[in-house]
């Protein structure tokens, strides 16, 4: 077995009491002595803290070409609007393969002489390589290994943390801008990954203990696990990948048409030129059969990834899977979100998820469980 | 109180002994959202899973920790599954059963001893 990577949190987890997991390579802490319950509630109530120095962070530059030209490259791979992305912007988007499936999803910020991008930890190595070989040897592309990556989430987010970097109203949802700290520079986006205002925090290793062990010391946050972030995630229908996305499914498929720009789309300044394009452009246009769904369960027994699903309760006609599942803390109920197959069923046949050889009813129902709440003006 | 490598509790209540799980265990699964028993009269051998366990993490299986037969229920924990995070030793027993051989709850570990199998 090879040994677990670390983070720069690493000693401070311990001393937290963190409950460590492998995850991605990395030892993680998936749950501190709150337990996941209380720190999700905690996180929607008033802020948490997070660390996701496992994912990858990706710096895309050139010391000889304009930022449009590495855009105009980067629309070769990915069918968001890149060159239309401003200074000091973030966006969400995705590296499709040549059947339209996702090779990872991301989040990339225009930062005025580079992109920069924050990719998939168990992703990193391959769209590193994927990057490398399909752009322009003029272009560079880091994985930064120097750099740690936080994120604070919650309501009581602006306030915390403009107590370590100062004033951040100005700073609106997908805003991103550097601070500094101890003389460091910390690069500031508004976003995350929990369906709540906040903030994700890229820093030198060396100054991300300190700086953490200070956020922590403000009243009303608390360190949150990745048991947490996962059904914060989910509540908000937010799609992991791995689970919710790979290289089979296309972005038409998991609802993810919102993410590509017009502009992107078929009669569009900057239509297709894309990899994966004829499938994706034609899935806008024809609606795709096999598509991404929400799960209420109607009983207590929650539904995880891997549960089969099927129109009847014996097991014969099978028209899905649950990708995420698991309890809700805020509804205080099961949730689940998944794949159907509609050239398979009607929308008003019952559907069941089978779990332990037994099938327990599911109702369809709509993303998010639980309402966005962005800090959009 | 006798407590099996699987961390589960038994005490002897009658001719019955009243099953459940130790703080040890309800801490490591984490908060508890859904239970799963037996019904009354389901014979069990040792080692067949026969609660279902889901926290908010995973889902995990009890398994029975002798030979016999299922002689009651606690419901309470599965209106509530919190109950088991709560008080895991008391009001939060999972099951009664009576016991195909009786003298094997002696060979079962003592709260001493499994402490020590904790550490």
């Amino acid at each position: 077995m090879t040994e677990l990577k670390k983070t720069a949190l690493y000693d401070l987890h311990r001393s937290l009491g963190a409950k460590a997991i492998p995850f991605a390579g990395y030892e993680m802490p998936v749950n501190y002595p709150l337990g996941i319950m209380k720190e999700h509630l905690y996180c929607r109530k008033s802020a948490g803290l997070f660390d996701v120095s496992h994912m990858g962070q990706l710096v895309i530059s050139s010391n000889t070409h304009s930022m449009k030209f590495i855009a105009s490259e980067l629309e070769k791979l990915l069918p968001i609007d890149v060159l239309g992305l401003s200074e000091d912007r973030q966006r969400y988007g995705f590296l499709p393969n040549k059947e339209g499936g996702i090779i990872d999803d991301l989040m990339i910020s225009n930062r005025g002489d580079h992109y920069f991008v924050v990719i998939n930890a168990l992703r990193k190595e391959i769209d590193f390589k994927y990057l490398r070989e399909n752009i322009s040897r003029e272009i560079d592309v880091d994985l930064i290994k120097t750099r740690a990556l936080i994120a604070i989430q919650g309501p009581q987010s602006e306030k915390i943390l403009s107590n370590l970097i100062g004033e951040l109203s100005s700073l609106k949802y997908l805003d991103v801008n550097n601070f500094s700290y101890k003389g460091e520079i910390l690069w500031v986006s508004r976003s995350g990954y929990t369906g709540q205002d906040g903030f994700e925090i890229s820093l030198p290793n060396s100054l991300c203990e300190v700086f953490c062990k200070n956020i922590l010391d403000q009243d009303g946050i608390e360190p949150i696990g990745l048991g947490a972030r996962d059904t914060l995630r989910l509540e908000c229908g937010l799609c992991l990948y791995g689970q919710d996305l790979n290289e089979t499914i296309t972005p038409i498929e998991a609802g993810l048409k919102w993410a590509i720009q017009k502009v992107r789309r078929t009669g569009g300044e900057r239509e297709g030129g894309f990899v994966g394009q004829e499938k994706i452009l034609n899935q806008i246009e024809e609606q795709p059969y096999f598509k991404r769904e929400a799960f209420f369960p109607d009983g207590r027994a929650p539904l995880r990834s891997g549960t089969k699903l099927f129109s009847d309760d014996s097991g014969k006609n099978e028209i899905g899977v649950i990708t995420s599942g698991g309890y809700s803390p805020s509804l205080e109920r099961p949730i689940s979100m998944g794949y159907l197959n509609h050239n398979k069923f009607n929308v008003d046949e019952p559907i069941f998820g089978e779990v332990r050889n037994k099938f327990f009813s599911v109702t369809l129902t709509k993303l998010p469980f639980v309402p966005t709440n962005f800090k959009r003006n | 109180m006798k407590f099996t490598e699987e961390h589960e509790w038994l005490e002897s209540d009658g001719d019955m002994v009243k099953v459940g799980i130790t703080e040890y265990a309800a801490e490591q699964l984490g908060d508890i959202v859904f239970i799963e028993l037996p019904d009354v009269g389901t014979s069990v051998t040792k080692g067949q899973e026969i609660v279902v366990i889901e926290s908010v993490k995973a889902a995990s299986d009890i398994l029975a920790p002798l030979d016999g037969e299922i002689t009651d229920i606690n419901n309470a924990i599965v209106d509530d599954p919190s109950m088991v995070n709560n008080d895991p030793t008391g009001e939060a027993w999972f099951f009664k059963m009576s016991l195909k051989n009786q003298g094997e709850l002696d060979g079962l570990m003592s709260e001493d001893e499994y402490k020590k199998y904790i550490e």
